[in-house]
């Protein structure tokens, strides 16, 4: 049965803005979009959203729904009372561009400075070989749907622009860290993980994990390991001396 | 407006949309030493490709070492109903594996066999197991892995950034004119070669798989620019689409779950599928549960069970179930995996499944059946090109995936999909390069006049006070679409549609949208509106024109196949006067080497 849901939407742009009260009827088993496109349609024609799939499968409409960051085609209002009031306001952690819609090319930049991929030659018939169990742990990060409410959670940068500069963020780390297990590939990244990417800043309060809805597990299978990966590198001094006497691996170092 | 106040930017090639076509066009484009941009309306990643999931169809034998090219050819074929271009579905079939391997080498980690290969699956009307796949979000997987390729080239992206115009100099293009989303500000490219990617028309549809951008624009501009559109009659509607809770209708339910094991029940628990086999598949379709269940395990001694025929006839045999008041609950079939697999083997093959019935449905696939029926989900017809290079009759312009027509027929079977967007973006994207240097020296002109249309154009709808919504324009067209032209078609209702076509055309020339040019779905809306009402009326003059059914073409009128029909493609084109006409072409005639793969053995 349909009810009225009483919504407060941010609305404004750069130069600041407020929330607006709504009155919209919805429907069983609608999501929280299914409202907002409903108040676009009928109420406020101009009213800026992100949104693409609606499935939960591109991670365009990530928003702040009651202060917790999420999908909002994933976010059902069957997990509201009738008589809440929901408010969506936009990602904090990015500059608003209008309404609900945050300029995320901070997300874009980082992705530029991770070196790409580069992996052994094919075998003798064109083909790579790898195991199963191998991909596994690479395919895990490769879920990322790159929605970046990991990043706007994120307190490294949430409140700390200066941050930004030197620090790309958990969906990043998931990248370097997919990188670093790879069975193919030659380079080896620990060293940026450290210096341009600043993992070190991170300090493993699981905020990413939390709000991730693909349900990665960011900070235990690729943070902790990846600060562990570049750690050994730095101060073990068995394997500093490996390295001096036999190369531990055959990757080149970026 | 002077051209000095106009951002204005210059490259060899333009490819428009940054699906799985466009970033292969862009890096194909880019490496042949072409300066390419990649222009799309939404976030890079977010493209329709994105949220494919079963997997990319290639004939590489990792799992069944008999599969070959030209097996994968004739399924292809036999699955358009051999409306296919002959060409393209042989250019299709012997290059996908090198194209799935090339995603292997910039980082895409597929699911594996036990000798480390390539893992590949089952998928209608395919003979063998041959869709290259991780888990169920293959799309992703494939996009995300072309778009770091294309990050890593170095490739300029123009996100959020729609074009509404393709300009011309004379009988070439010239490039294309736009606006930025978020600022609403206009965008000019000169460009002697632009490729467009733009997808399909899905929206035009209540009940659709399809995402937002899929407002056939690269449709509409093609036809603009003087470009043809071949078959646009021949719409998919996919046979799973989910149909509870309301607000997900239409969301997509991969056909992996068949591939996996999953079959199709009525309301008295039938495998109903075995009754709808048609004479041209009875030769290779199981007609026992027996038979069938063995299939899996053994494909040389049995034939495919009847839920792996191609989606066209699955489809048609859920909405004959539901009409004769067999569906489910919510006017849907029951799709049941979860009393054929254990759920360990559930949740590994169709994670995404798995989550988005929990999270959207509360429906435990592991331990009920899914409701599922019909929901439209891509178009077959598309831009006419050559096959070799993509391009269309345009010097310039070039076309490849969904948007480009010929290569599937009149039915697409799944997994070809990815499969095409890799093959054909690369070749547009390799020939629209080579296409700009070899024109290097003739250098093409902008001419102001053009310009000046398309921004006045884009603006119009800000000038007019108390028009019409297009949000409830947007309904309406896709009420008529959905009741007139849908999955079966009559010509009482087709001429119908086309009446009320015309009147939302009128009424399409009075919008009013609130607010300014900042980030403005409103605004965005009322331009996409026009292309959506261009493929609209481009689907029902072909529909009606076509007295026949054959794949995604169903006449309720024409029920046969006819094979009179067999060799005709239906071109659309803007005549002079910028109306729509129709004139019948004959299909390229295959050669004979290849006409004997489908010979009776």
């Amino acid at each position: 049965m349909g009810y009225p849901l009483s919504m407060r939407l941010w609305r404004g742009d750069r130069d600041g803005g407020a929330l607006q009260d709504f009155t919209v009827e919805v429907e069983e088993g609608e999501v929280v979009l299914d409202a907002i496109h409903r108040v676009q349609a009928t109420q406020a024609g101009d009213l800026a959203v992100r949104w693409n799939c609606k499935a939960g499968k591109c991670g365009s409409c990530s928003a702040e729904i009651n202060g917790r960051s999420r999908l909002m085609c994933m976010t059902r209002l069957s997990d509201f009372g009738h008589e809440d009031v929901i408010t969506v306001t936009p990602l904090r952690a990015f500059p608003v561009v209008r309404d609900l819609v945050t300029d995320v090319s901070y997300n874009y930049v980082k992705a530029r400075e991770l070196p790409a991929f580069a992996p052994t030659p094919p075998d003798a018939d064109g083909k790579r070989r790898m195991m199963q169990q191998d991909v596994e742990r690479g395919q895990e990060f490769r879920k990322c749907i790159e929605c970046f409410l990991c990043q706007n959670t994120c307190h490294v940068i949430r409140d700390h622009e200066e941050n930004k500069p030197a620090f790309a963020g958990p969906r990043f780390f998931l990248r370097y860290a997919e990188l670093d297990m790879h069975p193919l590939d030659t380079h080896d990244r620990r060293e940026l993980a450290q210096s341009a990417a600043g993992i070190g800043l991170c300090n493993i309060t699981k905020c990413c994990t939390e709000v991730c809805p693909e349900n990665i597990k960011i900070t235990d299978n690729a943070i902790i390991p990846m600060k562990e990966r570049v750690v050994d590198r730095k101060y073990d001094p068995l394997v500093w001396l490996g390295t001096k006497i036999r190369r531990r691996d055959d990757r080149t170092e970026l | 407006m002077s051209t000095s106040e106009l951002e204005t930017h210059a490259y060899d090639v333009v490819v428009i949309g940054a699906g799985g076509a466009g970033l292969r066009a862009a890096i194909a484009s880019h490496e042949s030493g072409a300066r390419t941009a990649i222009v799309c309306k939404s976030l890079l990643g977010k493209a329709h490709t994105v949220m494919a999931e079963g997997g990319i169809a290639a004939a590489m034998g990792n799992v069944w070492p008999d599969d070959n090219w030209r097996v994968h050819f004739r399924d292809t074929m036999r699955g358009g109903k051999m409306l296919n271009h002959w060409r393209m579905a042989q250019l299709h079939a012997q290059e996908a594996p090198d194209r799935v391997l090339e995603l292997e080498e910039w980082g895409a980690l597929f699911d594996r066999t036990k000798d480390g290969l390539i893992s590949q699956r089952d998928f209608g009307g395919h003979r063998y197991a041959r869709l290259a796949h991780v888990g169920d979000r293959t799309g992703l997987e494939m996009i995300r892995t072309l778009q770091q390729r294309a990050v890593a080239l170095g490739i300029d992206v123009f996100m959020e950034c729609t074009v509404t115009k393709l300009l011309k100099d004379v009988d070439r293009i010239a490039g294309a004119f736009g606006y930025w989303r978020d600022s609403g500000r206009f965008v000019m490219f000169e460009a002697p070669a632009v490729v467009l990617a733009t997808g399909g028309i899905g929206k035009s549809y209540r009940v659709t798989s399809n995402s937002w951008e899929y407002t056939g624009d690269g449709h509409a501009l093609a036809l603009d620019a003087g470009a043809s559109l071949v078959n646009m009659e021949f719409v998919q509607f996919h046979p799973t689409g989910m149909v509870w809770p309301p607000s997900v209708r239409g969301i997509l339910v991969t056909e992996s779950v068949r591939g996996d094991g999953g079959v199709l029940r009525n309301s008295e628990g039938k495998r109903f599928m075995f009754d709808y086999i048609p004479e041209f598949f009875k030769g290779e379709t199981a007609d026992s549960e027996a038979e069938a269940d063995r299939w899996y395990e053994d494909k040389k001694n049995n034939r495919r069970p009847p839920e792996l025929l191609p989606r066209d006839e699955v489809a048609r045999a859920i909405n004959s179930e539901i009409k004769a008041g067999r569906g489910s609950p919510h006017d849907g079939i029951f799709l049941d995996i979860a009393s054929r697999r254990d759920a360990a083997f559930i949740q590994r093959r169709l994670p995404s499944m798995y989550h988005q019935f929990k999270e959207l449905a509360d429906v435990d696939i592991t331990a009920e059946a899914m409701e599922i029926g019909p929901t439209c989900h891509y178009v077959m017809g598309g831009v006419e090109v050559d096959p070799d290079t993509g391009v269309s009759v345009v010097p310039g312009l070039y076309a490849a995936g969904e948007v480009a027509g010929g290569m599937h027929g009149s039915n697409r079977l799944g997994g070809n999909s990815l499969s095409d967007l890799l093959v054909f973006g690369r070749r547009a994207g390799l020939h629209a390069g080579y296409f700009a240097y070899r024109h290097r020296r003739r250098p093409v002109r902008v001419h102001q006049q053009q310009v000046n249309a398309a921004a006045e154009a884009a603006v119009a709808p800000f000038a007019q006070d108390g028009g019409e919504n297009p949000y409830t324009l947007q309904r309406e067209l896709q009420e008529v679409m959905q009741e007139l032209v849908g999955i079966i078609r009559t010509e009482d209702e087709l001429t119908e549609s086309l009446r009320k076509l015309a009147d939302l055309r009128r009424r399409a020339g009075e919008l009013s949208v609130e607010g300014h040019r900042q980030y403005n779905p409103g605004w965005h809306l009322a331009l996409d509106l026009p292309n959506m009402l261009t493929v609209s009326e481009c689907i029902a003059m072909a529909a009606l024109e076509r007295t026949e059914s054959r794949g995604g073409h169903t006449r309720e009128d024409f029920p046969g196949t006819d094979e009179s029909w067999g060799g005709i493609n239906l071109i659309l084109t803007n005549d002079a006067g910028g109306e729509l006409s129709l004139q019948r072409q004959d299909l390229p005639r295959m050669p004979d080497e290849l006409h004997e793969l489908f010979e009776v053995k």
